[in-house]
């Protein structure tokens, strides 16, 4: 178990580090020039030469490289260009909107996904298997940025039930927080929801045919109790991996649905950073993206082996 | 080589695999949906009514069934169906192509490092690093650094989907490589490059084509979130992606500009989400018993 944890650990630096290179490259590649954007209106010789110094751009790369790793070690991720803000201050009031948000699709995803997988599941053949897996192969084929429209189109202005846009932080006011964000979580979990749903489906079929459920069945427990007993145990698990394996998915997802829903966080940072060619904001949302996945993804294979202790066993072979 | 021959598992007889397609109502509908959509993007310089970027701003917002405009008209009174079918064209276009670009670079890797022990540590690390980059960062990256193109788009989302070619292939070739008839080739003294050229790639052949089935409709959405976002196909060109984001500023007031192409698109990725998962059944016997 131990070897297991150090080798997944050892991996994930390894990767970190890769990616601040590439991160770091990356941005040193976008076109145009930093210090002619700063310098605005103001483009003689002399001025340009003091932005470049004041920015730290005059140096060579491996010196810029090892000023941006070693203050980002220390959290000081640099201010942005255009705005002189800290970096780290933008990013603190941006985080919090993104992941209240993925946090409320996950719960959305899981609560619909195993529902579904289940009693697809367990009425195997009638119709109620039949709309859950239509269900889910909708949702997996529906953009989700156009269900989006829709739904601000056809719930938020011609209903009204929700607001169209907007976000209000929870500590000012929980309920309107939620009311705000209950429908892009809703949109943002539907994917997920179908993934969640097939696999918990496929893993329930596996198991109800597997030897100790007939075992439990033969000794006469309610087919609730060993539907609900192993149905809950196996269901964390499926949510658990499926979580790590769609993060990507579900970052990316989180990026739209902010920009359709117009709230402020981490997608909306991101994609005004590239349109500005705010380099200092573009490297560090990349790179604290880069490092969340990273770290999420070692804590998911924790938590697996933690849940599973099939593969704890095989961690230590 | 007579051995290897010999005890080689039976391959998936295709001409069985497409009897049970077509043997499926299901996948037939979603082949003729397929059908139709190659056919209206392929010949859409014939088939569409109108010029797809030809504007008339007499004619915008006709509801759809105008005369002459069957699914309407935007805000420049530029038809819907027609823009529909050259956006059905680009979506295609891209995800044929990313999907192209995965294979190459993957499906070599994927063999190599599940060949050679030796470079599959380094291949595995470069797998997590792209994973590391969610598709979107990716692309958002890729459009600063090299532009906003069709071309650009197709090459970040089939980036996107390379870790999940290799993994997919490297399985299948640690699977293949324990079995007896791969044995048996190495002993006759086949070089490595026979063995994976002629009895290893051709049977994770399935596993592959699976694979690619289900990476083009991901392809497909993904341009349209990359055009809808302004990081893709650039107007006037139309995508499906950029009706959409140009629709939002219309929708209450013609909303079919919204509606249609979004149906399109959801057409399109369902039918080839349909045929992908029948296609998986009817390779893999095991699978289809569910």
């Amino acid at each position: 178990m131990r070897r297991y944890l150090l080798n997944r650990l050892w991996q994930s630096v390894v990767t970190l580090v890769l990616a601040t290179i590439v991160v770091f490259v990356g941005v040193r590649a976008l076109p145009g020039d930093p210090a002619l954007a700063l310098a605005g209106e103001d483009r003689d010789p002399e001025s340009l030469r003091a932005i470049r110094q004041q920015y730290g751009l005059d140096q060579s790369w491996l010196v810029q490289f090892w000023q941006f790793i070693s203050h980002a070690a220390r959290g000081d991720l640099g201010e942005s260009i255009r705005t002189g803000t800290p970096v780290r201050s933008m990013i603190f009031s941006a985080l919090p909107v993104t992941i209240e948000l993925s946090v409320l699709a996950i719960l959305i995803a899981g609560v619909i996904g195993v529902g579904a997988g289940v009693v697809a599941a367990v009425r195997r053949g009638g119709p109620a298997e039949w709309a859950a897996n239509a269900l889910a192969l909708l949702g997996l084929s529906v953009p989700h940025f156009w269900l989006g429209l829709m739904a601000i189109l056809y719930l938020s202005v011609a209903l009204g039930l929700f607001p169209a846009s907007g976000f209000v932080p929870f500590f000012t006011n929980p309920v309107d927080n939620l009311h705000h964000l209950i429908l892009p979580a809703l949109i943002l979990g539907t994917g997920l929801a179908a993934v969640i749903m097939r696999q918990t489906r496929s893993s329930m079929l596996d198991a109800l045919s597997a030897d100790y459920i007939r075992t439990a069945e033969a000794k006469g427990l309610p087919p609730k109790a060993v539907i609900g007993k192993h149905a809950l145990r196996n269901s964390l698990i499926v949510v658990v991996t499926i979580v790590g394996l769609q993060l990507g998915a579900l970052i990316s997802g989180a990026v739209v649905t902010e920009r359709i829903f117009a709230l402020p966080g981490f997608g909306k940072l991101t994609v005004d950073a590239v349109f500005q060619r705010d380099y200092p904001v573009i490297q560090a949302v990349v790179l604290v993206t880069a490092t969340a996945y990273i770290v999420i993804n070692l804590l998911v294979d924790l938590l697996y082996s933690v849940i599973d202790p099939r593969i704890r066993v095989r961690g230590e072979a | 080589m007579a051995v290897a021959e010999a005890i080689a598992p039976p391959r998936s007889n295709s001409r069985r695999v497409v009897r049970r397609v077509f043997r499926n109502p299901l996948a037939l509908t979603g082949l003729a949906v397929l059908a139709i959509a190659v056919i209206l993007a392929v010949f859409a310089n014939w088939l569409a009514p109108h010029e797809p970027t030809q504007t008339n701003l007499g004619n915008a917002f006709a509801p759809p069934g105008t005369a002459g405009y069957l699914l309407g008209t935007d805000d420049l009174g530029r038809d819907v169906l027609s823009r529909i079918m050259f956006g059905l064209r680009a979506s295609l276009h891209v995800g044929i192509l990313a999907v192209a670009f995965s294979l190459v670079i993957g499906v070599p890797l994927g063999l190599i490092a599940g060949y050679f022990r030796t470079v599959d540590a380094l291949i595995s690390r470069l797998t997590d690093l792209v994973l590391a980059f969610p598709f979107l960062i990716l692309a958002v990256g890729l459009a600063a650094i090299r532009g906003a193109s069709l071309g650009n788009a197709a090459i970040a989302i089939g980036i996107a989907q390379i870790p999940g070619m290799i993994r997919i292939v490297r399985s299948e070739t640690l699977r293949l490589k324990s079995l007896d008839f791969v044995a048996a080739a190495v002993v006759e003294g086949a070089s490595d490059a026979w063995v994976l050229g002629r009895h290893i790639l051709p049977n994770a052949g399935s596993a592959v084509i699976v694979q690619a089935t289900v990476g083009i409709p991901a392809a497909i959405l993904g341009e349209a979130v990359l055009s809808f976002l302004g990081l893709g196909i650039q107007p006037p060109a139309p995508s499906l992606g950029t009706m959409l984001a140009d629709a939002q500023q219309f929708a209450s007031k013609a909303p079919w500009a919204a509606v249609m192409p979004g149906v399109a698109i959801m057409l399109l990725t369902l039918a080839f989400n349909i045929v992908g998962d029948s296609l998986r059944d009817a390779l893999d016997p095991k699978a289809s018993r569910r």
